[in-house]
């Protein structure tokens, strides 16, 4: 029996080789279809680490509590524009102060807005976002000209402003911007600071927002009691889940909530490693999809692959007729020819894998190089050993209808076969 | 007996039409002779040969080979049978292309349970059949007559009780002809049972026995008597 497989494949081999070009044109759909799913495999590899390096660069170790109970897996009703008025300044502060949450370095609170800047003649529409003194901490951000708000300032509606790079930019141009006067709603600001250029962090440009001393925001712009968001940045990326549920208990009694099972909750909490896990369920299902598409190629190779079986089980009719009448038996030749389709899968599989890296390299090069993203180079052996098992099994699939035809050949029939 | 058939019928085609290829015969044929199986085209000698060499089933009747009955075995114990008890010589020579002399003949040994040096083997049938010089030639770089002999090597090289030969000589020069019947004179006289099928009377006559066949029917079954010897006639060895 060995002796049969041996030979089968040092007869696929000649059979192979005796028509080099037949054979190269009949590997090309195999060759396309796994070059193809290895290399959707390797870029969204790529892509999928690119948007989890950004989200990660919003701190993989800060939580972030929005107002409004949201229902597990869905947004909270603040993301969809719906104003709940349940978390305030005394919340972050009570949190601030650490009593039951030992893990949190700090705590920050956000409320925003969208109003009209002037100075001058000038007019910009942006961002105005009140928050406290952790927010640097917070964000890694620093300032590049003047200073921040103090804790004083924070409460006792100092009439500051921080400005964006760009919001600087915007309003003043190349003049001198510390120290001039800006009004917001009618309310005039002295501008102590502006901050250096961030770029896009999580999806956020915070270089066109304007910062305020949190009480100054809510009493003098917006008018509100509330905060919008409070974000809390803990000690160790191992400790989210448990400061989690610190916070939660805290909130609880700070809101008079007896109910312990979540349900009556006003808040709502999310990690960004809750966020990480979102967006890798969402790049995985698009990468395995794309994949799959791709993998659809092989399947028009493979029937490429059976016609070309049925071409060469018909031009060795006469060789099949011969090998029944010295002894072959049924089982004989259905090996025979299957070993034959699959070695030309397989080979077909192994020659697109090959292409398949060297083209993935080669997006990976012109992407770090060209674009300067920090893309990672990634070959998985999940996406190889598919490779091999998809392009095995369609030799297989596909070649046990012409391997069979091969095998039910009537030995005298077969014989005369001219 | 080696082989017994009783009142075979072969017949083809549908209920409309049925063509009726052998129309009952019976003979037997013991161990060691050496038969020609004679006649004209559309006689019925190949569907005989056929049916004889386990490639074909009657369609009615009893045909027994060395006491079995094998009118009822599967397609696949046909083969096992085929493999070990049956060589096989046809007029095109059938060779595989694009394959070696040597690896010709190792073929049958593939297909076989026997646990023997394959190439030992089938280089010794090589030799002795004169061919110890082309093993490693391929198929389609040796003679007529060579290629004919690499497939006798290849019937020989399970050891098989009979030989069936189907016009051997029909595409092959005289010269290499008589080298092919007289390999199959010297097969018999070492005790191989020989069937040689063909349509000429004169190498039919190189047998023991003649069958005539003519529509399906034995028309003579008789002993030669004095058969033709191929080595006399052209004096190789």
């Amino acid at each position: 029996m060995l002796e049969l497989y041996k030979q089968g494949i040092k007869l696929s081999a000649n059979s192979l080789l005796a028509n080099k070009t037949r054979s190269f044109l009949t590997m090309l759909g195999i060759i396309i279809g796994v070059s193809a799913v290895i290399i959707i495999m390797a870029v969204g590899t790529g892509a999928q680490s690119l948007i989890l390096s950004q989200i990660e660069s919003l701190g993989g170790d800060t939580i972030g509590i929005m107002p409004g109970k949201a229902e597990e897996g869905s947004m909270p009703p603040s993301a969809m524009g719906i104003s709940i008025i349940s978390l305030t300044y005394d919340d972050a502060q009570t949190l601030l102060k650490g009593n039951n949450a030992p893990n949190i370095i700090t705590v920050v609170a956000y409320s925003n807005s969208v109003e009209n800047v002037t100075w001058r003649s000038h007019s910009y529409s942006t961002d105005i976002g009140g928050t406290t003194v952790g927010h640097l901490e917070l964000t890694k951000a620093e300032v590049a000209e003047g200073r921040f708000f103090n804790k004083e300032e924070e409460t006792n509606l100092s009439k500051i402003a921080i400005l964006g790079s760009q919001a600087k930019e915007e309003i003043f141009g190349e003049s001198e911007a510390i120290g001039q006067k800006i009004k917001i709603k009618k309310q005039t600001f002295e501008v102590i600071g502006i901050m250096e250029e961030k770029g896009n962090v999580g999806f956020q440009n915070f270089d066109s927002t304007i910062l305020l001393p949190i009480k100054t925001m809510q009493k003098l712009v917006a008018g509100i009691n509330h905060v919008s968001i409070i974000r809390v940045k803990v000690d160790k990326e191992e400790n989210i889940d448990k400061t989690t549920e610190d916070i939660k208990s805290t909130l609880r009694e700070q809101h008079d909530i007896k109910d312990t099972s979540g349900v009556s909750d006003d808040f709502t909490i999310r990690s960004a490693a809750q966020a990480m896990d979102i967006v890798k369920q969402i790049t995985n299902a698009l990468k395995f999809f794309l994949a799959a598409m791709a993998a659809m190629s092989l399947v028009v190779g493979g029937i490429g692959i059976m016609n070309i079986m049925l071409v060469n089980v018909t031009e060795r009719t006469r060789e099949i007729g011969l090998r029944k009448a010295i002894g072959a038996q049924n089982k004989n030749l259905l090996l025979q020819f299957l070993i034959e389709s699959i070695v030309l899968t397989l080979v077909g599989g192994i020659i697109g894998i090959i292409l398949g890296i060297l083209i993935s390299l080669l997006i990976t090069l012109v992407i770090k190089n060209m674009m300067g993203y920090d893309w990672k180079f990634e070959i998985s052996f999940l996406a190889i050993l598919m490779g091999i098992g998809v392009s095995t099994s369609v030799g297989l699939i596909f070649g046990i209808y012409p391997a069979r035809k091969a095998s039910k050949l009537d030995p005298i029939e077969a014989l005369r076969y001219e | 007996m080696l082989i017994e058939v009783k009142n075979v019928r072969k017949e083809y085609g549908n209920e409309e039409l049925i063509t009726k290829i052998l129309h009952g015969l019976t003979f037997n044929i013991a161990k060691g002779e050496f038969l020609s199986i004679m006649g004209p085209s559309g006689s019925g000698k190949s569907t005989l040969m056929h049916i004889l060499g386990l490639l074909d089933k009657p369609t009615s009747g009893k045909y027994i080979f060395e006491g079995k009955d094998v009118s009822q075995l599967t397609d696949d114990e046909l083969a096992i049978l085929r493999n070990k008890k049956i060589g096989f010589v046809f007029q095109s020579f059938h060779l595989l292309p694009k394959t070696t002399v040597l690896e010709n003949v190792i073929l049958p040994l593939t297909y076989s349970s026997k646990k023997i040096d394959h190439k030992k083997r089938a280089q010794e049938v090589l030799e002795s059949v004169d061919l110890g010089h082309r093993l490693n030639y391929y198929s389609n770089q040796i003679s007529g007559g060579e290629k004919q002999r690499v497939a006798i090597a290849r019937a020989l090289v399970n050891d098989p009780d009979v030989i069936f030969a189907d016009e051997p000589t029909g595409n092959l020069d005289s010269k290499s002809g008589e080298q092919v019947i007289e390999i199959l004179q010297n097969l018999n006289d070492q005790g191989k049972t020989i069937i040689l099928v063909t349509h000429e009377t004169y190498t039919a006559e190189h047998a023991d026995r003649i069958i005539s066949l003519k529509d399906g029917l034995i028309v003579k079954d008789y002993s030669v008597n004095q058969k033709r010897l191929a080595k006399q006639r052209n004096g190789i060895k």
